[in-house]
This record gives C-alpha cells, structure tokens and sequence, in this order.
C-alpha cells in the first residue's frame, strides 16, 4: 500500500509529509486516504487521537442501505438532507455523500465496528430525526467512539509502517504515520505566494515551539461549542484552529447556523446528550398538562399529558429535525411556562419500552442519565432541555461538480479553502448541513468528507512544482520564533482578567442570546458586549507560568480564538434578516401572528452562503467583512467563488413538517412496513 | 445533599509543578457546593480562582479532560484513594456531608504535572498487538461478514474500552519491577480475535502477548474488574487469551 508512485522524497532524500491537524473521525479518515495513496502524514491532536470528540457520538450514522424492505434510496436521503438544512447545503457534496454512505457503513463493518445487528446477522437500522425511514446503523449508543476506534486502529497500524522512497526501499525510521499527540496547532505557515508550506504547532507537555514544513496542511480540527461556555461538545472543542486560519485569510462560512439538540442533561460542568436516538427507539416527549402536578410522572395518566410534539407533528411526531423541536420545548418552557413545574424541562419518556430492548439499544446513553442524575431512566421517564451542540457553519471549502452533479472525487478542489495548500474537513468545514443538520449525518459527513479530502489532497500534493521541504531552515524558524515571542509575550502578561472567568461571562452571553432565538435589538447587545470581552482580554493574567503542561496560556490563545468566532457567530446572526432552519428569529417568524415583518425564509434575499473574512483590528476589537464573492487559486487555475448556493439537484419547497401526510413523495416509506419504531406504541405494555 | 449543607467542600489535591513525584505537595482548595456538582465543576471553580484555603495564590491545578461523558477516559485519576474518572465522580455522593474530597494522579505511569500522566505505553501496548482488522484497503468491496446478534454483544462489550488506564492502575502486578503489559490490551486481543476478519492474524496477536510481560504475568488478583468503568469482563478475556497463547504455545509449530 505504502510506496506507490507518488514521489515521497525530495532530491535531497528528504520525506515529503502533508501535516493533518486532528485526529477525529474527519481527520482519521483523510489520514487513511492519504496513507492509501503512500503519502506520509504528520497528525497533529490537542489529546490523543482516541480520545477525540467523535468519541461522544451516541445514535448513529445514516446510510440508506434499505434493508428494511421500506424502499429506501440514496436519492431520497439525499432529498432529505438538503431539506433539513433549509437549501442552505451546497447540493453536489451532499449527493455524493448520500451516495457513497452505504459502501461507508459497509467500510465500518469490515474494519470491525460492532454495529447492531438483526436476527439474520445483517446490519440493524433505526430511526433518526428529519426522516420517516429506519437509516441509521448502530453501535448500541456510543457509535462515535467505536467508529472512532475502527479508524484509530487503521491509523495505528499505519504508524507501524515504513515509508518507501522511489525504488520501493522502506526509509529508515520513517513511518507512514507521525502522531503528535498533546500539541496543539498554533500557526499556518505561507510562503510570499500565499502558498501554505507548514504549521506551528505548540507541545502541550513541554510547552516547545515548533515549525513543521508540510506540503499541504488539512484542519479536521471540530466545532467550537465552547464559545458558548457549556454544551454538549467535549471541552477541547474551541474552534481555535479555525480562528487561526480566519484570522489568516480563510473564509468562515455560515458561522450564525448553530444547532441547539432538543434534549440534554444540564450539568454545572457540561449538558449532557440525550440522543435523538431515544426518540428513535420511540422515546416520546411531554409535559404535564398541568404544569404544578406534584404527581410522580409514572402515575399521570395519559389522559393528563401533553405530547405537544405528537400534537403538532402528526407525521413526523418526536423525530422532526432538531430545530423544530427545540423550538417547540422553548416555546413551551419559555412562552408558555409549561415546563415541568414551570422550570425549564420536559419530559422524555421512554418507559413504555421493555427493559432488554433498551439496554440492548441505547445503554450508553441511559447510563449517563443515570450516572450523572442518579435516577433509573428505565423507569423514570427523563428529564431534559435544549442543549448547543453542533455547528453547522465552519471554514468555506470548495468542490468540483462531476457531469452528473455529483461530487467529482479525486479534484484538488474538493475541500480546499481559499488559501492555497489549505484543507478543511469535518465539523470544522461548511458545506453539507446548510441550516440544520438531521441527526446521524455528521459522521457520515466526517467520514465521508475525509474519504474525498485524501485523493484531494493526493492530486494537490502530486502536481507541486516546489517542496515546501526545499525551502531553508531559516523560512521556517522564523514562523516558530515569531510564535515564541507571542507566547513569551502572553506569559508576561500581569493584568487582571483570570481568562477562565472571562471565557464564563463569554459563554453565558452567547448561549442567552445567541442561540434558539434571535432578536436583533439583543444582538446588537451581544456584539457590543463581545466587543467589551476583547477590550478585558487585553488585560488578561497570566495565572500560570509554569514551564511544563501549562494550560492556562493555551487556554488564553484559545479564548482569543473563541472572541474572535463568537463575533462572526453573532455578527453574521444580526445580518441575516430571515428565518432559516437554526436560525431563528421570532420578529421574522411567518407563522408568528405577533411577528413585525413575517417574511419567513426569504430565499428572494437570503439563499446564500454568508461568507465573514478577517478584516483586522480596531484597538483591540477584531472587525469582520462579510463579502459576496472572491478568488483563489490551486495550481495554476484561478477560481471566481460567490455566495451562492449549488441548488441544481433538488428544486426549492417549503419546508413543512406539520403535515398529515409525507412531506413530498420520496419521504413515505413502502406500506408494506410501517413505521412501528415511531412513538405511537401503546404506553404501559 | 440538603440545602442548607450548602458549604463549601474541601478539595486535597497532590501537586507537582515539575512531575517530580518526590517532591510532591498536597494543597487545599476551597469551593463552594453547586448543583450537579463533579470533581470536573470543582477543578474548573479552581481554574477561575486559583487560591488555595488560606488564601495563597498557586496555579491552577491540571488535569486531562474531553468528553466529560466517561466515553473518552481522559479524566482518570485517584479521588478518595479509588482510579475512576473525575467526570462521574458527583460531590453528593463523594461527600454527602460535607467531607473533604481528595485527588491525586494515577501511580502507575510517569508523572506530567499535578493530575497529568503519560499512557502512552498503553498505546504502544496496542501497536505491539496488532489490535487493528487487516482490511484490504478502504474502497468498496460491499458488505462484511454476518455477525450473529451474541457475537455482536460480546465484541460491544470489549469494544468500549476507553484505554483510560484505570485497570492498570489497579494492578498489583503492574509495577516499576515487572514488564507487565497490563489488562486492557489482553482484552483487545480477544476482541480482534473474535472478529471474523480479525481471526485471520490471530496468532501474530497471541505472539504479541507471550512474551515477556505477555498474559502470564498476570496475577490473577481480579483487580482490574472491579475498577473498570466500562464493565469490561477482563478476568474472562484475560482466560481466554492464557487459554489460547497457552495452546498456541503447545500445538502452535503444529498449525503453521
Ligand atoms: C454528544 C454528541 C453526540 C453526537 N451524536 C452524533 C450522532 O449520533 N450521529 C452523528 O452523525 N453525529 C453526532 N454528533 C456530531 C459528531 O459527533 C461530530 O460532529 C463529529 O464527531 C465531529 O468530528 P470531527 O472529526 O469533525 O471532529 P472531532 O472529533 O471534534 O475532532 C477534532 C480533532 O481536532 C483536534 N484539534 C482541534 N483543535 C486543534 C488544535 N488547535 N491543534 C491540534 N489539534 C486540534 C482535536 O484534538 C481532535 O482530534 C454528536 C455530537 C455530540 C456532541
């Protein structure tokens, strides 16, 4: 495998690496691809790669395999992904990924993830949000962390392997693989071209800095849920790297679309996840209908709850996408003060459903309610809120269009950023989920993103006319002592501000305001405030200045980070003057009879990508430009880029799931096997 | 805890700036009790505001963290003397009355700084024993094998293991005199060697662990269940695998 033709040295012998920063599933993927086409990779991660935050993914990976005798296709999924994200998703990756997930699931089963399986040994399917057919394959509840192992594993095994130079001679001490585990990305390194020639990374444990040619650099590095303080993202999910590139020159893309998950724990440290696979296995949402009953909610009898889902969504029922029902429980805490005992919590049940199945099914998730509440969720129903969970925006990536309209695999475009030798994959990129992402599409779309990054970055990497290897030592340590003075500078810094209380106050600001609904007059807010926090962070305090595993300095370069996207996040929120998937605005909203201009989603204004670019500092507040159009260029061709949206494949419609009867033709699955999953199961079996 | 219990806890945490075990200190912190409170909350409260009981500044403490949902195993370290991760370690029922909570970093791998060690070994324990599926390559080659729904729950059950070094930690026969790979990678071997694919490099993963330090070095204490978060049944894989190296090692020249 190693040692094809690709030419893995320079003349002067030495190895030729392109440098992946993180080690996700996204990351773990383009690795592979990479190393399948003998290119040797750097992999760069803030924890070891096996403890990623793909570890937390608990329902499941789309893949419309159909065995379920339901008639489901690709085309259909396809259909489906771009509704649920509002027309917002660029539409030929999205084919192309609807399109490849079977053969991925398949991928996944051969490299020995325990999916569930039927009687007959096949795959098991159940059912996710946004979709009436059973297309989710899974790993009882924690499918992201044995997706995330079956990678690691491959990965490891490439660790083991020699690189071979042209004549097929393994490179002594040179493997396939080079992790570099506990470092943690500081800086991309650009020649006088613009040409991305390597990275700056920081070693967690010793605190050294150093350059790292690469001929190309890829960031699979996640989404930044920290930026709102607590969410159901892992603690090491910034955003930082993505703000670095930003603030480099790489455009963002659809920053404002932040999807809220309808149910998680609450926790002082972190919301837990329930996830929507609950609601898959028939999990149903309700509330008293009096909200003060002091019953135990085993004994209020049907008579007297509310299953306000089922109620609006006759369809659908629990599983609309996760917009529609987060808004419906906030309506319902918020507007109504409907909440369990008028507290901000709903009920998810899940009690009607025998024990075995359950724990079969969904142990991993019920474990964590019961370890972290304390209460048995087999017999008590649970008890949930809204949760920030994922980032539908990242860093803009392009793609080239094959003459069916899928993706063209094998392009060097496929997932390059505007900055040339830049890649971005994974939750960190912009492209599939448009406004709303449906439940069970993100692995696929690391997974899948990953499998296209690789050959992207194999063609890039092929047609080099010069090796970032080739250029002196000098070009590079420049890059790292530049760092070295910016950190030095940050570990002298005796102001005031402990940076772990400021990034508190930043995140309670954006998860108020921020988040489910938006009102222009609180944005403006919001901006001036973040802007206040730039201003404090200029005072900042070094509150550690220990030269071994220092965390407190890191952790204040990723604050900047997070100031500098809570700004594209709120700014890009304030602009975009309609109602579009997550993005929400009740004074907008056309079915809100107290709305001051209901215009809805405005398609007429707002079909578009919002494309934010680094437009510096003023003082200490960072400004964005938000830009309709521009260039750039890879290998020798130049690229005109707008804003609008590739929605050649699937025609507008309103997106509509209170409907009786399937949304638009494709989405009713074949008679013959009704949804039994769904929650209309008799209660108390 | 009741409400009016709502005093602060004390935190006895074991500190060392240089990862020198030697020179060791213990200090106290501090924080006031909240809701849903974990040793996770705590650390981070001190983070805020590093100052310990008596008012002197220090550094905030360190420690590893991701998921802070027990899946990533990142958190692990001794609270009360027990290897557990501080994710799911709550305060209520650490210190139902207000009793102090102590914290120290696993003993059994080199020490970083305050809670931080290396486990490394752990992986390279995993790279030793082949703990992969040799897949033919990544494109499409249609479905894998049919796996029965048993076989699928016993593979689930090995499969969670988080390689959080708790079992380890809780090894008697993992110490600075002995090679002792420990149970988790055992454990691997016995999940690889289940899969159907997996079968086919079973005896490169039985060598792996014959050696020195390989399965014989277990002890049998039976430690290591009783600490695994994952409730991974070590003691059985750490059977099977005696059972199969033992007759790879007797009739193993007769298979080749
Ligand atoms: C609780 C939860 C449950 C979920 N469940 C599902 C589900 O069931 N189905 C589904 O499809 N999706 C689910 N998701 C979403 C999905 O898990 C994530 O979107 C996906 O795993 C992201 O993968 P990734 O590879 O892009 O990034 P990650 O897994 O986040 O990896 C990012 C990598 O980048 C590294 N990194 C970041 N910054 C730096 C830096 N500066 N320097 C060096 N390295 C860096 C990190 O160390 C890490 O290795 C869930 C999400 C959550 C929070």
């Amino acid at each position: 495998m190693a040692g094809s033709k690709v030419k893995t040295t320079t003349d002067s012998g030495r190895v030729r690496r392109v440098a992946v920063v993180g080690g996700g599933l996204a990351g773990l993927m383009t690795v592979i691809k990479l190393c399948e086409a003998g290119i040797p990779v750097d992999l760069f991660s803030l924890v070891p790669v096996k403890r990623s935050h793909s570890v937390c993914a608990q329902g499941g990976i789309n893949a419309s395999v159909n065995t379920k005798g339901e008639g489901d296709s690709p085309r259909i999924h396809f259909e489906e992904t771009v509704l649920g994200g509002d027309f917002l998703a660029q539409q030929p990756p999205c084919l192309g990924m609807a399109e490849a997930a079977p053969n991925i699931v398949f991928l996944l089963d051969r490299m020995g993830v325990p999916f569930n399986r039927t009687p007959e040994g096949l795959l098991d399917f159940r059912r996710f949000g946004g979709t009436l057919y059973h297309r989710t394959a899974f790993a009882g509840a924690t499918t992201g962390q044995q997706l995330l192992y079956a990678l690691d594993e491959q990965v490891r095994r490439f660790e083991t392997e020699d690189v071979m130079d042209g004549q097929g001679v393994a490179i002594p001490g040179e493997k396939m693989v080079h992790k570099l585990e506990f470092w943690d990305f500081v800086q991309l390194i650009m020649d006088d071209a613009g040409v991305t020639r390597g990275l700056v990374a920081q070693d967690l444990k010793t605190m050294e800095i150093r350059a790292f040619p690469a001929e190309a650099v890829c960031l699979a590095t996640g989404g930044p849920g920290i930026i709102f303080g607590r969410s159901t993202q892992s603690t090491i999910c910034t955003g930082i790297a993505n703000a670095i590139a930003y603030k480099q020159g790489a455009i963002y893309g659809n920053g404002e679309f932040i999807q809220i998950h309808p149910t998680a724990i609450p926790g002082a440290d972190k919301l837990r996840l329930i996830s929507e696979s609950a609601r898959g296995e028939g999990g149903r949402v309700w509330v008293p209908k009096n909200p003060m009953d002091k019953r135990d909610p085993k004994e209020i009898p049907e008579k007297d709850r509310r299953y306000f889902l089922e109620d609006k969504y006759p369809l659908y029922k629990n599983l609309v996408p996760r917009d529609v029902a987060s808004r419906e429980i906030f309506a319902i805490c918020y507007g109504e003060n409907a909440g369990i005992m008028g507290r901000n919590e709903v009920y998810l049940d899940l009690t009607h459903k025998p024990e075995a199945e359950l724990r079969k099914k969904l142990a991993g998730i019920l474990e964590i309610y019961e370890k972290f509440v304390g209460v048995d969720p087999y017999h008590n129903p649970m008890k949930v809120f809204p949760a920030v969970h994922y980032s539908m925006g990242g860093m803009w990536v392009d793609f080239e269009r094959d003459a069916r309209g899928s993706l063209k695999v094998g392009s060097p475009r496929n997932h390059a950023t505007n900055l040339t030798g830049l890649y971005n994959v994974g939750e960190s990129d912009y492209q599939y989920h448009g406004a709303n992402r449906l439940g069970a599409n993100s692995l696929l779309s690391t997974i899948y993103g990953g499998m296209v990054t690789g050959p992207a970055i194999a063609t890039y990497y092929d047609n080099l006319d010069k090796s970032a290897y080739d250029l002196p030592d000098t070009f590079f340590d420049k890059a790292a002592k530049s760092e070295q003075k910016k950190y030095d500078r940050l570990a002298a810094s005796d102001g005031t501000e402990n940076p772990y209380q400021l990034h508190k106050e930043l995140g309670e600001l954006m998860l108020r305001d921020c988040t489910i609904e938006r009102h222009n007059g609180v944005l403006d807010k919001v901006i001036e405030k973040i802007g206040e926090f730039e201003d404090r962070y200029t005072n900042i305090k070094a509150v550690d200045t220990g030269g071994k595993a220092n965390q407190a300095l890191p952790f204040a370069r990723h604050l900047e980070g997070m100031l500098i996207l809570a700004r594209v996040i709120a700014q890009g929120a304030r602009n975009r003057d309609e109602c579009r998937g997550a993005h929400y605005k009740p004074d907008l909203d056309d079915k809100n009879p107290k709305a001051v201009n209901p215009v809805g989603r405005d398609d007429k204004n707002w079909l578009r990508s919002t494309l934010a670019k680094w437009g510096g500092r003023d003082g200490a507040q960072s400004k964005v430009e938000f830009i309709r159009e521009f260039d750039y260029s890879i290998g020798s061709q130049s690229i005109h880029v707008t804003d609008e949206v590739d929605v050649s494949l699937k025609d507008l419609q309103k997106r509509d799931y209170t409907k009786k009867k399937a949304a638009f033709a494709a989405d009713a699955p074949a008679p013959n096997k009704a949804d039994e999953s769904a929650s209309s199961a008799p209660l108390n079996k | 805890m009741a409400e009016e219990n709502k005093r602060p806890i004390t935190f006895r945490i074991k500190r060392s700036l240089d990862g020198n075990r030697d020179s060791s200190t213990w200090e106290e912190f501090e924080v006031p009790w909240e809701p849903q409170m974990n040793v996770i909350s705590a650390l981070m409260a001190i983070q805020r505001k590093p100052k310990t009981k008596e008012g002197r500044e220090t550094p905030p403490v360190v420690w590893e963290q991701a998921c802070l949902e027990e899946v990533c195993g990142s958190c692990t370290m001794l609270i009360n003397g027990k290897v557990r991760q501080a994710c799911t370690a709550l305060i209520d029922s650490l210190s139902p009355n207000g009793e102090p909570v102590t914290i120290e970093p696993m003993t059994k791998f080199p020490l970083v700084r305050d809670l931080i060690v290396d486990r490394t070994r752990m992986f390279e324990n995993l790279k030793r024993a082949k703990a992969w599926i040799f897949i033919d390559g990544t494109h499409s080659l249609g479905p894998g094998p049919r796996v029965a729904p048993e076989v699928q729950e016993e593979a689930y059950s090995l499969s969670r293991c988080m390689t959080c070094g708790c079992c380890v930690e809780a090894c008697p026969n993992v110490n600075d005199a002995s090679p002792f790979m420990g149970p988790a990678v055992l454990s691997q071997v016995r999940l690889f060697n289940l899969h159907p694919s997996g079968k086919m490099n079973a005896g490169e993963r039985l060598d792996a662990v014959m050696g020195e330090g390989g399965v014989a070095d277990c002890g049998k204490a039976q430690n290591c269940v009783q600490v695994c978060p994952k409730e991974i049944p070590l003691t059985e894989s750490i059977a099977v695998i005696g059972r199969d190296t033992m007759k790879r090692a007797l009739f193993g020249w007769l298979l080749k």
